[in-house]
C-alpha cells in the first residue's frame, strides 16, 4: 500500500475545519436472533446457529424478536429520542454473499427511535453534545473469509467461504447528524462518543459491547471544510475500526489525509475507506455509486412496531442512571481526584473499573492496576486494555496483593501470565509458583548467604546505618527471584543484627 | 407515473440482469404499462390516506426469545452448490483490479 501523503495535524487544522459524523452499529445480546429462534452466540462452528430464515430459504418468514424490540426501545430512549409510535422494517437490497437473500432487513423512513442526543466528555473538561439523527434496527451478515491471494482481503481472492452464524443477529445502528465544532478535538471526540456508547450499553446491559469481537462496530464519516468558505467537503467513510483507540487514529489520519490532498488542489474521492490498526492508515475501498441504491422498500413480511405508551413509560422507568449522573456518582463513590477520574473516563475504562470495584477490589488499587501496568501493555501491544483480561481476573489479583501472598513485582509477573491466557491470577500463581515466601526458615537461610557476601553489612546497621540492610534485601530478593516479601526480609534482617 | 427506459436499465443493472437494447425497449414500454394501470390507485388515495404497506390491520406480531433447533451444518449447507470446510463456497466477488 502506498503511504499517503499526510499533512501537519494543526497545520490542516488551520486550514480546514472537520466535520464528522458516526454510525455505530451494537450488537444486542438477546438469546436468539432479530427475526429467528437461531441462539444468538458469538463463536461456535461454522453454519451452527442458524434456522432457514436466516438462510432466506423459499417459505421461511421472519418474525420479531420481542426482547430485541425492548432492547432497541431503552436504547432508543437512553439516547434521549423519541420512540415512533409506529415503525417498520424495509427491505435493503444488495447484491453481496454476506447476506444469502439479497437484501438485508433493516429500517429506513421509519425508524423505532429518532432525534436524541448524547454528552460526551472530553479530558479538558469540555461537553460535546452529540445530536443522534436515529437509531434503527436490522439483521448482523455472515462472515466471509476470502481464499486466495495474498492478503486475506476481498481484493485478489480467487473465492470467498460464508458462515452465516453471524446473519440475523439483532443489531441497533446509530446514526449521529452532522457534527461541528469539534476542531482540535475531532479525533478525541469520536473516541470519546463511541466510548460514551459503549458505556450506555453497558449500563443497559443489551450488549456483550466488546469491539474487537465486533458488538460495536464504528462508521466514522469525515469531511475537510476549507475555513472561510462555508462549504462542506466530500466526505468518507471510514469502516474496520474496531477499537477506541483506533476510532481516533483513523479520525486524525484521514484528516491529515484530506487536507494534503485539498491543500494541493486536488479532490477528495466520496468513498468507503478501510482502516488498518497494524500500518495506522486507511486505503480506499469501493467508491460510492449506484451500487449503493439500495431501493428500500417496506418488508412485507412483517408488520409495523406499534410499542404503545405503557412499554415505553415501563422501559423508561428501568433506565440507568445517565452517563454525567453516574460519573458523578462513581467518582465520589471511589474518592478519585478530578485529574484521576478524568484520566479513567478518556482511557475508556470506566466500566472496568467500575466492574472491578464491584468484584471486590478498592477503587484505587483498580484504578492503579487499569490505568498502569495493564494500561502500558496494552499501549506496547497497540490495542484496547479492555481487551487483555477480565475485571474479575484483575480484582482476583488485587486480592491475593491486599493478603500478602503476591508482592507488586510478582503480581506483574502473573499478570504476564494471566495475559498469555494461562488461566485465573491462581491459577498462574500456582503453576509458576510465584507465591511470596513469607516462610522465615527460607528467607533466612536466603540472608545468612547475602550476609556471608556482604560480612560488614550487620556492623554497618549496629552502627546506626540502618540502609544498609538495603544491600541485603536486595541480594535476598535477587536470590530468591522477587519472592520474597521485601518487608519481612527487612525485620528479619535488623533482628540479626540485634535491632 | 410512468418509468423510463435509463430507469430500467438502471434496474437492470442493480438486479444484475444483462438486457440487451431490445429487451430494454420491451421491457421499458411493458413496465410503464404496468406502473400507469397500477398508479391509478393514486386517483382515489387521498391526501388524508396513509400510505401502507400491509393488507392486514396487524401490529406487534412478536416472537419470545427463546432458542429451538436450527439446522445442522450439514443441513444448512445441504442446497449448497459447493462447501468448503462447512461453509458456503461462492465464486470470487471483486472482478480482477485493472
Amino acid at each position: 500500500m502506498a503511504k499517503a501523503e499526510l499533512m501537519d495535524y494543526d497545520k490542516a487544522l488551520e486550514l480546514f475545519e472537520p466535520v464528522l459524523g458516526f454510525e455505530v452499529h451494537v450488537e444486542l445480546n438477546t438469546k436468539t436472533k432479530m427475526f429467528s429462534d437461531a441462539p444468538n452466540f458469538f463463536g461456535g462452528e461454522p453454519n451452527t446457529n442458524i434456522t432457514p430464515v436466516d438462510l432466506g430459504l423459499p417459505g421461511s418468514l421472519p418474525v420479531v424478536n420481542e426482547t430485541a424490540i425492548r432492547y432497541s426501545i431503552s436504547l432508543g430512549l437512553a439516547l434521549g429520542c423519541q420512540i415512533a409510535e409506529s415503525s417498520r422494517f424495509a427491505r435493503k437490497n444488495y447484491f453481496y454473499p454476506d447476506l444469502a437473500k439479497n437484501y438485508q432487513i433493516s429500517q429506513f423512513d421509519e425508524p423505532i427511535a429518532y432525534e436524541g442526543s448524547v454528552d460526551v466528555e472530553l479530558a479538558s473538561g469540555r461537553v460535546v453534545t452529540v445530536e443522534i439523527e436515529r437509531a434503527h434496527m436490522e439483521e448482523d451478515a455472515g462472515k466471509l473469509t476470502h481464499i486466495g491471494g495474498a492478503t486475506g482481503r476481498i481484493q485478489g481472492a480467487e473465492y470467498s467461504l460464508v458462515d452465516y452464524n453471524r446473519a440475523g443477529v439483532p443489531l441497533v445502528e446509530i446514526v449521529t447528524k452532522m457534527i461541528t465544532g469539534a476542531e482540535h478535538d475531532a479525533p478525541e471526540l469520536a473516541k470519546a462518543y463511541v466510548s460514551t456508547i459503549r458505556d450506555i450499553i453497558v449500563s443497559l446491559g443489551i450488549s456483550d459491547a466488546k469491539m474487537e469481537r465486533g458488538n460495536i462496530r464504528c462508521d466514522a464519516n469525515i469531511s475537510l471544510s476549507p475555513r472561510g468558505s462555508g462549504k462542506l467537503g466530500t466526505r468518507t467513510e471510514t469502516k474496520n475500526v474496531n477499537s477506541l483507540r483506533s476510532v481516533e487514529r483513523a479520525i486524525r489520519y484521514e484528516i491529515q489525509r484530506q487536507a494534503a490532498i485539498l491543500a494541493k488542489g486536488g479532490t477528495i474521492i466520496q468513498e468507503t475507506r478501510h482502516w488498518h490498526e497494524d500500518t495506522g492508515q486507511t486505503s480506499a475501498g469501493r467508491p460510492k455509486s449506484d451500487a449503493d441504491d439500495y431501493r428500500y422498500f417496506p418488508e412485507p413480511d412483517l408488520l409495523p412496531v406499534v410499542p404503545g405508551i405503557a412499554l415505553i413509560e415501563e422501559l423508561r422507568a428501568a433506565l440507568p442512571e445517565a452517563p454525567a449522573i453516574r460519573r458523578k456518582r462513581l467518582k465520589e463513590a471511589w474518592s478519585f481526584s478530578d485529574l484521576e477520574f478524568q484520566d479513567v473516563v478518556n482511557a475508556g475504562l470506566l466500566v472496568e473499573i467500575e466492574e472491578t470495584v464491584a468484584e471486590g477490589a478498592m477503587a484505587q488499587s483498580a484504578r492503579k492496576w487499569w490505568m498502569g501496568e495493564i494500561a502500558r501493555i496494552a499501549n506496547e501491544r497497540g490495542v484496547d486494555a479492555a481487551t487483555l483480561v477480565t475485571p474479575i481476573d484483575v480484582s482476583s489479583l488485587i486480592a491475593l496483593i491486599d493478603s500478602g501472598e503476591l508482592t507488586d513485582r510478582l503480581a506483574r509477573q502473573v499478570l504476564e501470565g494471566v495475559i498469555a491466557g494461562e488461566g485465573t491470577p491462581s491459577a498462574v500463581v500456582a503453576a509458576r509458583g510465584l507465591k511470596v515466601v513469607s516462610d522465615d526458615g527460607a528467607l533466612i537461610a536466603a540472608i545468612d548467604e547475602a550476609l556471608a557476601a556482604q560480612p560488614d553489612v550487620l556492623e554497618k546497621i549496629r552502627d546506626g546505618k540502618v540502609q544498609a540492610a538495603g544491600a541485603v534485601i536486595g541480594a535476598v530478593m535477587k536470590a530468591m527471584k522477587g519472592t520474597a516479601d521485601a518487608a519481612r526480609v527487612r525485620e528479619l534482617v535488623l533482628e540479626r543484627a540485634g535491632q | 407515473m410512468s418509468i423510463t427506459r435509463d430507469e430500467v436499465a438502471h434496474l437492470a443493472r442493480l438486479s444484475r440482469l444483462a438486457l440487451g437494447d431490445e429487451e430494454l425497449d420491451h421491457f421499458a414500454a411493458q413496465l410503464d404499462g404496468i406502473i400507469s394501470a397500477v398508479a391509478r390507485v393514486q386517483e382515489v388515495a387521498a391526501g388524508d390516506i396513509p400510505a401502507t404497506s400491509h393488507a392486514l390491520p396487524l401490529t406487534n406480531v412478536f416472537r419470545p426469545d427463546e432458542v429451538r433447533s436450527g439446522l445442522t451444518a450439514e443441513e444448512a449447507l445441504s442446497g449448497a452448490p459447493a462447501t468448503e470446510r462447512d461453509r458456503f463456497r461462492v465464486p470470487r466477488i471483486l472482478e480482477e483490479e485493472a
